[in-house]
């Protein structure tokens, strides 16, 4: 992966309040174009709150953030029109075919006809999906779907993709084929920004940051990380920042 | 020994998928008993079947000595946690808990014993909709109310999906002492690390059963040599060692990758070599035990078909 070094998101002090409570509490970061950045946190610490901020969804309470070259605030629908997003259990169209689904999603993302006529069949032979195009989502294996998913999300080319623990519940063997396919896509320069419960895969990122209640409580490379706290395995890293506690009685 | 699960045969379809293949084992009383298998393994239906919410199309299963066809015996025997939220999110959790024990012809105080270690978690917010929970606060209730009639087997359908591996942590320290208790627990999960919690693990995939066994067994069965091996080039030793001609697989496994091979070729300084020779620095090769997973995958490699 070659970072250029320029940002594609920028944070800075972003809050998100509901009511007295407050989901995310003043967060900086930044991603660089082309990173694969992992997104940890325990359940209920802000992953999803901030996610859907970055994207578009939620207006922040309060802050500033750039994502893919547009302010936040004032241009999220631009914003929504660069970014790719595959929700933790994908999104795809269980009574359309393949095909159709890509039709689908390339629609709404904007694709004029004939540049979509294109883009779906090299994203059908790219995947090897040439058996499958008109079969039904349902009828298709679970892998196969689930690489369907992320293709579709970034039919249109953008310029980051979000995805929300894509791999809950996969196969050990298709779990690493996905991630062949998110270097691929970090590789000609698509910035991924992924959640995940999988400790093994936070290892793949390049950098990780770790959320809790609310706050971003460590982030840097999976190697500094575990320097940092004195740990044998992002695992315990991940235990260390969610329950103080209990690894200071350890 | 004292069986409290016998199935034999189970096979299910829906309309061409094969969802379960002729599923046969048996769980001990007493024992925490985990199936380990991806989305689609077939879990679930498994469990349906087991607690005869769905029926099997052939194959039978004595659960707490008890025919399937026997349904109204076996729900009150049986505890089920279902993989989706099914508590009332309109009523209170008290009156989820007072529900349950109702339709089971039983109060709360009469088994509060059984729930009282995970009910005091929740009592600060029993007033609270069950709608209205945090996930980790919700499973606790769905784990109440499966028990509160005091089951002798428990099925647990997935309650980890989803779940950050610190509250994982905690929720199989507690299914840990439920089985102190004596009760009988089946457990599913896609999370392979899990597999060392229980006593015995069924690996699924497919609706067929690759393998039961202590998980300490199935890996001492491991058939070849596992060597761990990291660089300061991940993505070039990735493509270097694909090159090994007698790797028989190489796959990523957090900050390492496994290669796989014969023990009759295996040599540690065969890679380190080769690794040298290759320009990378910061080296580690070392022979390891298999874990579930590389199990599991090489399981699955070899039942293709």
């Amino acid at each position: 992966m070659k970072l250029t070094g320029e940002n594609i998101i920028e944070v800075e002090n972003l809050v998100k309040r509901f009511g007295s409570f407050t989901a995310v509490d003043n967060i900086s970061f930044q991603v660089k174009k082309g990173e694969v950045f992992g997104f940890l946190g325990a359940n209920g610490a802000g992953k999803t709150t901030a996610i859907k901020m970055l994207i578009g969804l939620w207006s922040p309470t309060s802050g500033k953030a750039n994502v893919a070259g547009f302010d936040l605030f004032t241009e999220a629908n631009q914003i929504r029109k660069n970014i790719g997003y595959m929700a933790q259990r994908f999104s795809l169209y269980e009574d359309l075919t393949v095909i159709e689904n890509i039709q689908f999603y390339g629609g709404i993302y904007g694709l004029r006809k004939n540049i979509l006529k294109e883009r779906a069949e090299e994203l059908i032979s790219e995947l090897g999906m040439e058996s499958f195009r008109k079969e039904l989502i349902k009828n298709i294996p679970l892998g196969w779907k689930q690489k369907l998913a992320l293709s579709v999300a970034m039919i249109h080319k953008p310029k980051i993709v979000f995805l929300d623990e894509p791999t809950s519940g996969v196969d050990p063997i298709t779990r690493r084929q996905f991630w062949d396919l998110i270097y691929n896509a970090a590789e000609k320069g698509t910035t991924v920004f992924i959640t995940t419960h999988y400790m093994d895969e936070s290892e793949y990122c390049d950098r990780v940051s770790i959320m809790v209640d609310g706050r971003i409580e460590a982030l840097d490379t999976p190697a500094q990380l575990k320097k940092q706290f004195n740990a044998e395995s992002m695992d315990e890293v991940f235990l260390r920042l969610a329950r103080p506690t209990e690894s200071i009685s350890k | 020994m004292n069986e409290r699960v016998i199935a034999t045969n189970i096979t299910k379809s829906f309309r061409s998928t094969k969802a379960l293949d002729a599923v046969s084992f048996s769980v001990n009383e007493g024992e925490l008993f985990g199936f380990i298998g991806p989305d689609g393994a077939g879990k679930s239906t498994l469990f349906r079947i087991l607690t005869t919410v769905m029926n099997a199309d052939s194959g039978d299963a004595l659960v707490d000595g008890f025919h399937l066809k026997d349904e109204i015996a076996i729900r009150s025997r049986v505890g089920y946690m279902p993989g989706k939220f099914s508590l009332y999110p309109d009523l209170s959790v008290q009156e989820n808990l007072e529900f349950f024990a109702k339709v089971f012809g039983t109060t709360v105080n009469e088994n509060y014993s059984i729930i009282k270690e995970i009910y005091v978690q929740l009592e600060p917010f029993k007033d609270r909709r069950a709608g209205k929970l945090s996930g980790g606060m919700k499973q606790k209730l769905a784990l109440c109310c499966a028990l509160i009639h005091k089951p002798r087997v428990l099925f647990l359908d997935e309650p980890t999906t989803g779940v950050d591996p610190v509250s994982r942590r905690e929720f199989w320290e507690m299914l840990g002492r439920l089985k102190q208790s004596g009760l009988t627990i089946l457990v599913s999960t896609p999370y392979m690390d899990e597999a060392s919690r229980c006593d015995r693990v069924a690996l699924i995939q497919k609706g067929k059963i690759l393998d039961i066994d202590p998980p300490g067994v199935i890996t001492k069965k491991f058939p070849l040599h596992v060597i761990a091996v990291k660089s300061d080039n991940m993505q070039k030793l990735r493509k270097d060692i694909l090159k090994v001609e007698y790797a028989e697989s190489v796959y990523g496994f957090g900050e390492y990758l496994h290669i796989t091979m014969k023990k009759e070729n295996s040599s540690t300084e065969k890679i380190e070599s080769l690794l040298k020779q290759q320009g990378h620095q910061h080296t580690e090769v070392k022979l390891i035990e298999a874990g579930i997973e590389d199990c599991f995958m090489h399981l699955m490699e070899h039942n293709k078909n």
